[in-house]
């Protein structure tokens, strides 16, 4: 560790090219503190969007209008407004009109921005996801549903045997591509100061005036996690293919 | 006790239709594409509601409103012509999944019936395999084993043996002759004419939705009274 710190300092003393993160401990620390928050979201925002969208799609293939409608209201709403306006309505908006709590001897904000973030940024993915997992739901075929009700399969409990592990499968990379573009989407928390990898970044270039050298650490953030995340999603879909069941 | 298996039923496809099945028999009923064959099976499981008349199964009302559906398709087995397994389990699993799922029974006892099951459908060997893996008769077989798992009395065939190639439909009615043999009440839609008139006690001729004919086999096969019954049996046999 100190060699590579000590390679970057005398990187920097030779060439003037400034990567203080990795000798300067101080910006080491608020750079690991933003990835750890960019992790947090990722993993809770894709694992609840997941889980909304899952569910959505169920009930908007309900026989019921009162269940159908809200859902694709939901979907309108959430898929033709900006990401960043939802998160501003979310944390200015909603947010101010909250009722504050007692925390610590201070009066603090029901919901933190980090918790508004989570929220806002799931449900933005949920509704990509909940047409996602539609047309998985659809490419399922008629038959194979009715030889589940024929066992005396319940709708749900078709939904979460059959249809939706069948589903699952072939919107994969439909999936794949919504969940990469929910982890980019986490730096607009950033703009409700959740102090999420860009955010550390951003304060990090503004004291050591090093914005092209963090820039290009922050690109490379990004596309470390991405690969890691495709890599995962692709390990998913690998353990998932059926022998024999060619589409 | 002889328990008293009634359909009725005065439905758009199915043009007022009546026919009664006791328990243990076998029940085949042949006719013409678009006859309504297929309709009639799957109004007896509700996959398919009736507009009217009734349908009774050992004392359950299939047209009620407040159905039971599940206490319904415990009783009622169905087999598809498409065999519709679920294709991301295995065979074993397969038939392993409803009783589980549907009736909550314990896993090891469920998975020694599954296997035994899938034994008596000339299957052992096959449990680990995917239903993409295996032939269409295979298949087929799995698809009973599946169906039989849930310990219907009666069972359902919808036409098994129409997607089959030729040297695979054998296998899957040996299956089925068997089940008949050990007393299983069966309905099978079918176009296997010789099948129909080895293993049926009854055999039930429908064309645009009504029963033109039906008698025992031996009797309407050979010697049919209605004329539309004649024309289809000349052309099929």
């Amino acid at each position: 560790m100190q060699a590579i710190a000590n390679w970057f300092q005398q990187l920097y003393e030779s060439t003037g090219l400034n990567f203080s993160v990795f000798y300067d401990a101080y910006d080491w620390d608020r750079y690991l503190g933003g990835l750890k928050m960019t992790l947090l979201l990722s993993v809770t925002t894709i694992l609840l969007s997941l889980m909304i969208g899952a569910v959505g799609a169920l009930l908007q293939g309900s026989p019921s209008m009162l269940l159908r409608l809200p859902i694709n209201a939901f979907v309108v709403v959430f898929r033709n407004t900006p990401p960043l306006v939802q998160l501003f309505f979310f944390y200015f908006g909603l947010g101010t009109m909250l009722p504050a709590v007692e925390a610590a001897g201070m009066r603090v904000p029901l919901l933190s921005n980090v918790q508004w973030a989570i929220i806002s940024l799931s449900l933005f993915a949920a509704a990509f996801n909940v047409e996602i997992f539609r047309s998985g739901i659809e490419a399922v075929p008629r038959t194979t549903i009715e030889a589940a009700e024929a066992l005396g399969y319940t709708r749900l409990k078709a939904y979460i045997h059959i249809v939706l592990p069948l589903a699952v499968r072939v919107c994969l990379p439909a999936l794949n591509n919504n969940l990469v573009n929910l982890l980019k989407t986490t730096t607009l928390a950033y703009a409700i100061a959740v102090p999420e990898t860009l955010y550390a970044v951003k304060q990090i270039w503004s004291e050591s005036q090093n914005v092209l050298e963090m820039m290009v650490v922050l690109l490379a953030t990004y596309g470390i996690l991405v690969g890691v995340l495709v890599w995962l999603m692709h390990r998913w879909e690998q353990a998932m293919r059926i022998p024999g069941y060619a589409r | 006790m002889r328990r008293r298996q009634k359909v009725f039923g005065a439905l758009e496809v199915l043009k007022g239709i009546s026919l009664s099945v006791r328990k243990g028999e076998v029940i085949c009923i042949i006719g013409p594409s678009g006859s309504g064959k297929s309709t009639l099976i799957r109004c007896i499981n509700a996959l398919q509601p009736i507009s009217s008349g009734s349908i009774q199964i050992e004392g359950i009302e299939v047209s009620d409103p407040r159905l039971d559906k599940l206490a319904l398709r415990r009783k009622v087995g169905m087999v598809f012509q498409q065999y519709n397994l679920f294709p991301h389990k295995t065979a074993l699993q397969n038939v392993m999944m409803a009783p589980i799922h549907v009736l909550g029974q314990k896993r090891p006892e469920v998975e020694a019936r599954a296997r035994a099951l899938l034994a008596k459908v000339r299957l052992a060997g096959k449990e680990d395999t995917y239903p993409g893996e295996l032939s269409g008769g295979q298949q087929q077989r799995v698809a009973i084993a599946r169906s039989l798992a849930m310990r219907p009395d009666i069972m359902l065939f919808d036409e098994v043996t129409a997607a089959l190639d030729p040297e695979t439909v054998k296998e899957v009615l040996v299956t089925i002759r068997e089940l008949a043999e050990d007393g299983m009440t069966c309905l099978l839609v079918t176009h296997e004419m010789n099948f129909a008139r080895e293993v049926a006690d009854h055999v039930y001729f429908t064309d645009r939705g009504v029963i033109v004919e039906h008698g025992p086999p031996e009797t309407l096969f050979t010697a049919a009274t209605d004329e539309r019954t004649q024309r289809f049996l000349s052309q099929v046999l």
